[in-house]
């Protein structure tokens, strides 16, 4: 569940990246405005409107999205693009700066205190194969799954898809190629912001709220989640935030246990960060990650 | 087709191309040779976009292009073979051909003009699935010559395509240049070899130090005393 969200959040982390070789720090920021526009947007038209639930969240989404889109476009062409050539360290730092001035833009907009998620949506828990799992979150999965599908779709079936893999791979060739590389990148961060709000939607649904700080945490896991699936990898994006999820809902399952009751449950976090760790220790390239003798 | 005129480029606080004037007539295949550091690379890149003019112009088919990104010469009939096959390495042989044609709409034309890369070098169509990083330089070098033609190009742009290929390899690269120039495309010719460049060329021009020394009819730079010295190893 978690693990589908982290996966589409990687994605962007993985795809800038991929394309720029910069992590976009910001990006778990965009992913927050996702969570609060929509809110807004259900909060507004949501009570006494006399609409479905979902058709209200529907429209958060489609509003989010776009939203985010712009956004993602101005970071790209106001804070990335000036910086293209200069050292990778500058273009870091700016990112930072850019997740702080996000940060600190929505608090102002919507406040320090966490804002509520109306109960749009269906909660009533089923049983299915032994687990239980409410409607909402069978919704989040399988719009995952579609998401990712199109995704790959895009990359690898459509001549946008090959202008973005021919760009990632040398952008000055793609150039020669007659390839407008900086509407590419532009797209890919349209593209990965798209993906930010639905995950922003879907974590807002999921856990009831949203704050102001929620896209530093879950920045930090998706970015965990592309490095552990091979930063710059789309196919291991996906995989990465799925196993992210999965181990961190085990983990969290089990480290009463593990620790004889010392730890508990809210320690979850632990898990992604182990991961991390790990990842970059033993196996920096991630799970489908190009060996390094590839991208000489 | 193509006339260069006073152009200066160079890296940062190194002037690479002094100023240098050159011209490709319709269909005509001109040459360029130097030592190794003279500026034809930097100076074919200038031409091509990929690097910006300080001073100086670039008049393609009557029309300045010398601000144009390269994207928009790609899209006027320019194309650049780089120095050292630049493939994509990930992408299929296939893959490549298609980012060739990458500007092209007539997709019954672009599947015609992928058959005839296939036709003439049946090397890449055997192995059209296959990553274009799994072949050999000489296959390298094929795809990357039959990806520019995959553009249509009216000007092709040649940065050393014999360069590291062995005999026999390199005479199948200089037939192809031929018949690309028997159909009337012109070409700039960067070349090494600078015996069979001349052979090749109608014209040439000789670069020393970002600046052009000679310039002349190929047969009259093959007979010069100083071409061959310099040059030809004689
Ligand atoms: N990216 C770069 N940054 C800085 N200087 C460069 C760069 N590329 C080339 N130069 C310098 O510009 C000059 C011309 O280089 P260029 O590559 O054009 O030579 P060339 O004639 O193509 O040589 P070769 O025959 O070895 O390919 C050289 O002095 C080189 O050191
Ligand atoms: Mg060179």
């Amino acid at each position: 569940m978690l693990g589908s969200i982290y996966a589409l959040v990687a994605l962007g982390y993985t795809m800038v990246y991929g394309i720029l070789g910069l992590i976009n720090f910001a990006h778990g920021e965009v992913v927050m405005i996702g969570s609060m526009i929509a809110i807004s947007v259900v909060v507004t038209i949501g009570t006494g409107s006399g609409l479905p639930g979902p058709v209200v969240v529907l429209a958060g989404v489609g509003i989010a999205i776009p939203a985010c889109m712009l956004l993602g476009a101005l970071l790209e062409r106001v804070a990335y693009r000036p910086l293209r050539d200069a050292p990778r360290l500058t273009a870091l730092i700016t990112a930072i700066g850019m997740s702080i001035v996000l940060q600190n833009l929505a608090m102002i907009v919507w406040g320090r205190q966490y804002i509520s998620f109306p109960p749009l949506l269906p909660s009533e828990p089923h049983a299915v194969l032994g687990a239980t799992v409410t409607g909402t979150q069978v919704i989040i999965v399988m719009l995952t799954l579609a998401l990712m599908g199109a995704l790959l779709l895009l990359i690898h079936r459509t001549r946008l898809g090959r202008a973005m893999r021919a760009t990632s791979q040398s952008p000055a060739l793609a150039g020669l190629m007659g390839v407008d590389v900086n509407r590419i990148i532009l797209f890919t961060f349209m593209i990965g912001s798209a993906l930010a709000a639905v995950a922003g939607v879907m974590i807002a649904g999921y856990y009831g709220q949203a704050h102001y700080h929620m896209g530093f945490m879950l920045g930090l896991k998706a970015f965990t989640a592309a490095v552990l699936g091979g930063i710059g990898n789309v196919s291991g994006a996906m995989l990465g935030g799925l196993a992210l999820g999965v181990i961190e809902s085990l983990g969290a399952g089990y480290i009463g246990a593990l620790t004889g009751g010392f730890l508990g449950s809210h320690y979850q976090d632990v898990f992604a960060f182990a991961v991390l760790i790990l990842v970059l220790v033993f196996r920096p390239s991630g799970l489908l990650g190009e060996r390094v003798a590839e991208r000489a | 087709m193509l006339a260069v005129r006073s152009l200066q480029l160079g890296y940062g606080a190194i002037v690479a191309v002094r100023g240098i004037d050159l011209d490709v007539g319709a269909g005509e295949l001109v040459a360029v040779i130097g030592a190794n550091g003279a500026g034809k690379t930097t100076s074919l890149r200038g031409i091509a976009g990929a690097l910006p003019a300080r001073t100086g112009s670039i008049v393609f088919d009557g029309e300045d292009i010398t601000g144009l990104p390269v994207h928009q010469r790609v899209a006027r009939g320019m194309s650049l073979v780089p120095e050292g096959r630049g493939i994509f390495a990930r992408l299929t042989v296939a893959e490549n051909l298609d980012m060739g044609a990458y500007l092209r709409r007539d997709a019954a034309g672009v599947r015609a003009d992928l058959e005839r890369s296939y036709a003439l070098f049946p090397r890449l169509g055997e192995r059209r699935r296959q990553l274009a990083g799994t072949l050999s330089g000489g296959e390298q070098q094929m795809l990357a010559i039959a990806r520019a033609l995959m553009g249509r190009p009216r000007l092709l742009l040649l940065d050393e395509p014999s360069m590291g290929l062995a005999p026999l390899v390199t005479r199948l690269i200089f037939d192809t240049i031929r018949s690309i120039a028997a159909e009337r495309v012109s070409i700039l010719l960067i070349e090494q070899n600078a015996r069979a460049a001349l052979e090749l060329a109608s014209r040439a021009y000789v670069l020393e130090g970002g600046r052009v020394t000679l310039a002349g009819p190929s047969a009259d730079l093959l007979s010069s005393e100083a071409v061959r010295k310099a040059y030809l190893g004689e």
